[in-house]
């Protein structure tokens, strides 16, 4: 038992529902607490950009929006890969909770970062490397979610959307390095590059904070939506036994008569 | 507290942010609140009927 790896341990639906029972109410407190911290530094404390002045504020929630639409993606493809290898009993729970909580974070990324792009560049929307790669992954996510809800066979949904989910990976380094192929009106990277920020720490930190709380709130959610997820299966199986149960029954009452 | 805050002359872009993400995250944990919430009614229905898994019933 001892032996036993996290995953491992966790494989079984019922323990993991034991101890998300604490652990998810426990990981929400804690990001309610660090995001309050994240908003307090970022609208009272961090100064405004020599350049960008008070709109740098969007930065704070726009780049951790950013971040988690990608982790979400992330988490999809380490789940679609645990259950088309390792054939793990939640992978396919973990891949189908992450997807409408990623596509959220992806949309909020969209939207501040339109609303930070007019004032800054004078448009909501240029068709750029970076703009239209996140749009993509926005669609990958609906795309997985649609796939999902046009298969009754869950065991068949379950390895296409984890097939689609492997495959869609390849928009991460992209999306990260767009900045860098091609010319874009977007920014390059400034906060996860090799010789450290070029961010001042005023900026930095409150920023940091935001993206723990917000990774953190990412966390408490994907449980919530595993738990419902396990739950819904739960309904799904105790349905089946009933059908079941009910049929038996007609036969067994049928079967005098013949 | 909030009023105090100059944001200049694109305030309303930087509330409209903050609004968003409000919206869109106060949305998100509401229905996987309710979502929770309904499936724990269905499953206590379906176990007041006295419809078991069979892997519980050993």
């Amino acid at each position: 038992m001892q032996n036993q790896s996290i995953t491992q341990r966790l494989a079984n639906p019922t323990r993991f529902m034991q101890l998300t029972d604490w652990l998810m109410p426990l990981t929400a407190a804690i990001a309610v607490v660090v995001i309050a911290a994240g908003l307090y530094l970022a609208l009272f404390v961090a100064p405004p950009d020599y350049q960008q002045g008070e709109t740098v504020k969007i930065m704070f929630i726009h780049v951790p929006s950013a971040w988690l639409g990608m982790m979400g993606y992330l988490m999809i493809a380490i789940s679609s890969f645990g259950l088309l290898v390792f054939r793990h009993p939640l992978a396919d729970v973990s891949a189908k909770a992450a997807a409408p909580i990623g596509a959220a974070f992806t949309l909020l990324a969209l939207i501040t970062g339109s609303l930070w792009g007019k004032p800054m560049w004078g448009t909501y929307w240029v068709w750029d490397a970076r703009l239209t790669s996140v749009l993509i992954l926005f669609f990958l996510y609906l795309g997985l979610m649609a796939l999902r809800s046009a298969l009754d066979d869950e065991s068949l949904a379950a390895k296409q959307a984890a097939v689609l989910g492997l495959v869609g990976v390849v928009i991460l380094p992209i999306i990260k390095f767009s900045v860098d192929w091609w010319n874009t009106l977007h920014q390059p990277a400034s906060v996860v590059k090799l010789d450290g920020p070029a961010i001042h720490s005023s900026i930095l930190v409150p920023l940091l904070v935001n993206a723990v709380g917000f990774s953190i709130l990412f966390l408490a959610l994907h449980m919530k939506a595993m738990r419902n997820e396990v739950l819904r299966r739960r309904v799904k199986a105790l349905r089946l036994a009933e059908v079941e149960r009910a049929a038996k029954r007609e036969r067994t009452a049928a079967a005098p008569a013949e | 507290m909030l009023a105090m805050i100059d944001l200049g002359p694109h305030a309303a872009y930087i509330w409209g942010s903050y609004g968003a993400v409000a919206l869109v995250l106060a949305a998100l944990v509401a229905w996987l609140w309710f979502d929770g919430r309904r499936q724990r009614r269905l499953l206590a229905e379906l176990e007041s009927r006295g419809v078991r898994r069979r892997s519980d019933r050993g």
